[in-house]
This record gives C-alpha cells, sequence and structure tokens, in this order.
C-alpha cells in the first residue's frame, strides 16, 4: 500500500493518515493495517482505532514511544504485511420505515418517501468506523438522490435504535442522544448491549443490508 | 454536585466508539490509591467543585489527593493526602473547596460496582459504568469491597503528593505537543477562560477566535484526550476524558499526558495558557511523576 504520513497527535498517540477520501479500497487498507498491528500485540498499545482513511494508535506512553510505534509501522507498511481479512459478513437490520424526517428527505429527493425508503433499503452499505458513540456504525454510500446533509441544529433527543441519513452516510443510533442525522425509520436491533456476550452488533468491515419491517 | 466512580479508563474499545472516560486528574487518583496500598487502577470516586457527605457503613481506609477541600471525619478536622481508618457509622465531609477542581476519594480495596467492559469509570452520557451509569445523588449507597486486616500492610507514603497548584488568578499553563505549526501560532499568545459550557468530555474555551484557514470538509479520524480541537465558531474545544472516539475538527496541539491532571484541575471561570513543548520535556515530565508515585 502506498506509505501513509505518520503524524504525532501529541505523547501518547499517533495517527497514519492515507488520502484524504472516502473509499472503500484506502479504508479497507486502514482496517488491515490496525488489524496487522493488534496482532503483534505490541506492549504499551491501548487502542488502535481505524476510521475511513486513517489508522490512530493510542498508548501508554511509558511503556511505548511514539517514535518506537511510527518504526514498527513504517516497517509493516514496508513489508506490505496484512493480516488475513476474516470473511466478510453481511448483517441484515430490519427498519421500521417512518420517522421525523422521511417527509424532508422525500422533499429533498423530489420523489415519494416510499421511493426513499427503496433507494435506502437498495445498497449493500460498508460498515467505514465505528464512533460518536459505542456502537455506532458509520455506512456508506447512501444513494446520492437522498444524501441529504445533517441538520443545522441537532436535536436534544434522538431515539435509540433511529435510522439516520447525514450526507453520504447512514447510521443508527445506539443509544438515546443528542443528533443531527435525519431520522428516517427505527430498528429494534441493538447495536451495543453491554451484557451481550459479543457487546457490539457491527464492526469496521462488515456489510450491512436494511429490510423494511 | 457531581461525584462519579471512576479509574484509570476503559481501554480497548475505542474502535467500537466506546470513550475511554476515567479520571481527569490520573495523577491524584494514583496518589490517593497508593496512599490506602490499592492497586492504581481501583475504582474511587471524582468529587468535582462540591463534595459529598458520606456515611461509611463498614469500617474502612480512606484517603483523599487532589484538590483541596477541608475535610472532616466525625465533625473533626482530617487532613489530605494520608491515610484515614474509618469506623462504621463514621461521616466523612467535604466541606470548602480551597484550591483544584477535583478531589479523589480512595478506599482500600476499591469501590465495588459491576465492571462494564473491563472497567468501573463512568460515562455519564452513555450511561455506562460506575454507580447505575450516573453521578451519585444523596441516599445512594455505593458498595466497597471488603478488605482484610493485613492489606493495610500495603499502605505507603507518596513523595510529592500533590500537584503544585499556581495561585487561582493567575492561568494554568498546559504544555502541549504542537500538531499543527499554523494553527497553534494563533493560539500561543492567548489567554484562554473555560467557560462554563465545559465538562468532562471537554472544555470550551473563550478567547481568540481562533480562525481556521478555510478548507473541505474534514474526514473524521480518532483523537485523543487532551487535544484541542479549532471548531468553525472560533472557539477551541479542549477534549477530556469522555469525549467521543472520533472528531472532524481540525486539531492544532495536544495537551502532554503529564500536564492532563493539571487540565482536569481547572474549574470553569479559570484561565489557561498553552505552552509548546518537546517530546522529550513530555517524556521526562511523565517519568518524573511516575518516580514520585513510586516512592
Amino acid at each position: 500500500m502506498s506509505g501513509g504520513r505518520i503524524v504525532a497527535l501529541g505523547d501518547s498517540c499517533i495517527s497514519i493518515q492515507f488520502a484524504a477520501i472516502i473509499d472503500p479500497a484506502v479504508n479497507g487498507r486502514c482496517i488491515a493495517l490496525a488489524g496487522s498491528l493488534e496482532a503483534l500485540r505490541i506492549r504499551g498499545i491501548r487502542d488502535v482505532v481505524p476510521t475511513y482513511n486513517a489508522v490512530t494508535v493510542h498508548f501508554d506512553p511509558i511503556e511505548a514511544t511514539g517514535a518506537s510505534l511510527t518504526a514498527r509501522v513504517e516497517q509493516l507498511i514496508l513489508e506490505a504485511a496484512v493480516a488475513p481479512v476474516e470473511a466478510l459478513r453481511t448483517v441484515e437490520i430490519p427498519v421500521a420505515y417512518g420517522g421525523p424526517d422521511l417527509e424532508a428527505v422525500a422533499a429533498f429527493a423530489g420523489c415519494p418517501e416510499d421511493e426513499v425508503i427503496r433507494l435506502h433499503m437498495e445498497p449493500r452499505y460498508r460498515v467505514y468506523m465505528l464512533g460518536f458513540l459505542p456502537g455506532f456504525a458509520y455506512m456508506g454510500s447512501v444513494n446520492r438522490r437522498i444524501a441529504m446533509p445533517r441538520l443545522d441544529t441537532p436535536r436534544a433527543h434522538v431515539a435509540s435504535g433511529s435510522v439516520g441519513i447525514a450526507g453520504e452516510q447512514t447510521g443508527i443510533y445506539p443509544c438515546d442522544s443528542p443528533g443531527g442525522w435525519r431520522v428516517i425509520g427505527r430498528t429494534p436491533a441493538t447495536l451495543f448491549d453491554e451484557a451481550r456476550a459479543e457487546p457490539f452488533l457491527l464492526r469496521a468491515g462488515d456489510h450491512v443490508t436494511f429490510v423494511a419491517v | 454536585m457531581f461525584t462519579t466512580v471512576q479509574d484509570l479508563g476503559r481501554w480497548h474499545f475505542q474502535s467500537r466508539g466506546v470513550p475511554v472516560s476515567g479520571a481527569l486528574d490520573w495523577y491524584s487518583h494514583r496518589v490517593a490509591n497508593a496512599l490506602v496500598g490499592n492497586d492504581r487502577s481501583m475504582a474511587g470516586l471524582e468529587i468535582t467543585l462540591m463534595g459529598p457527605h458520606l456515611r461509611f457503613e463498614q469500617s474502612a481506609t480512606v484517603a483523599v489527593s487532589g484538590a483541596f477541600f477541608r475535610l472532616t471525619l466525625n465533625d473533626v478536622d482530617v487532613e489530605m493526602n494520608c491515610a484515614i481508618d474509618v469506623e462504621p457509622g463514621g461521616i466523612l465531609k467535604f466541606g470548602e473547596r480551597v484550591q483544584g477542581a477535583r478531589a479523589y476519594l480512595a478506599v482500600a480495596g476499591g469501590i465495588d460496582v459491576p465492571p462494564v467492559l473491563g472497567s468501573r469509570a463512568t460515562h455519564a452520557l452513555t450511561r455506562m459504568g460506575g454507580y447505575h451509569g450516573r453521578a451519585l445523588k444523596t441516599g445512594d449507597v455505593v458498595p466497597l469491597a471488603s478488605v482484610p486486616a493485613t492489606a493495610r500492610a500495603g499502605i505507603r507514603t507518596v513523595a510529592g503528593s500533590s500537584l503544585s497548584f499556581r495561585p487561582v488568578d493567575d492561568a494554568a499553563i498546559l504544555r502541549v505537543i504542537v500538531v499543527d505549526e499554523t494553527r497553534f501560532t494563533q493560539m500561543a499568545s492567548n489567554r484562554f477562560l473555560v467557560s462554563p459550557q465545559s465538562d468532562r468530555m471537554g472544555y470550551r474555551l473563550e478567547g481568540g477566535p481562533i480562525q481556521d484557514r478555510p478548507q473541505g470538509s474534514l474526514i473524521s479520524i480518532a483523537v485523543p484526550t487532551g487535544a484541542i480541537q479549532l471548531p468553525p465558531s472560533g472557539q477551541p474545544i479542549l477534549l477530556m476524558n469522555d469525549h467521543a472516539t472520533t472528531g472532524g475538527y481540525a486539531i492544532a496541539a495536544t495537551v502532554i499526558t503529564a500536564d492532563v491532571p493539571l487540565a482536569g484541575q481547572l474549574a470553569p471561570g479559570e484561565s489557561v495558557v498553552f505552552e509548546a513543548c518537546s517530546m522529550d520535556t513530555a517524556d521526562a515530565e511523565l517519568r518524573r511523576m511516575e518516580a514520585a508515585l513510586g516512592a
């Protein structure tokens, strides 16, 4: 993979940044690099977080240094060492469509609400990353026609399970929260349950399809 | 009053969107634990600005470090930064706050709430961990681990047991690793006020405004505690432990690990200036603090 730019974000964090685009191949390399790094079990590493086009490594600065970790990462990139990719899962999410912003999205798209729903259900989405809230998956890409930008001012309260759109991304709120995404439906699926054996329903690299119920 | 159960944080799940949380002043948390012979990562209470009155239903050995509060046990003055034996029925009261914003109470054996994803830290926004995922209220009964009598042998004294607090009217100096020279240059000469809209997720800083140079929308990356973000409003945000794991605002600089405890001791209305420092200085400072804790 072409070299990433490695930036120290402080004394306990380095970030490896690739091309500034939202792209499945770039994202796939980030997820693979994160996996390779984790597999090395380097002393002092606390968290390895892949995002759209970057991998951030959080470490204990007493146990490791940015310089030593940068060297390990550069080596990994040079060797194009990539952990075996787990079989991609496709997770099906049931959605009861209808919600406070469905009408607005239909107006934005210039089509009936039924068509918005059909366009939202049509793609197989990629989970690019998790962030913002525990279990919140950023998924893409939404059909351009219904890719309405998020609200200017977030709502104080979005209900847990709400399915939303923010531009090219779609996501599901894993708990009650403030939020600015355009809510077009709700899922009974639980994205995060601390008591579950596998607490997180989705992880980066998964595929997701939505099914109307 | 904002008192929560905290430990050294919920690590290993940021890739799932789980914030680290944990004691904002990690140093004082560790001092208090050391003073009662606890492992550094045991859970204690983080007490913010106004302290509780606590009645102990069992005997306990406790210590309080961090912000200076007038402390009484059964209405008799007791000292900060030392181990105190409490009998069943003993009442520990936090009185007037003299300096700093957050105190840390450790109990020998630790606070015994159920861990979530390996940590007892409280993340209030998502109601995760701690005591039912929230700050303590009057009437709450907080479980303590029972500790055998022999555990008292583990109690240690701690050299350098308190942070050096500067006079209240002065700005706190927080040393940073610069991430973006151009952005930080605008900030370096400014004194910022910690606004009332500040909490464990982040401090909104007034002063400036810092004009970020125009650019396309930034793609979110995972960000660390201590990062100073520059949103379009021009008012910087200093990320603290409960911050969301990812963010799309530019980062100018990040407070060094050694100075995050000082940031944790800032109350709304207090001032801060940021000073660039080198990785070597950041490392040396941290090792100095570790040495003090190990004494």
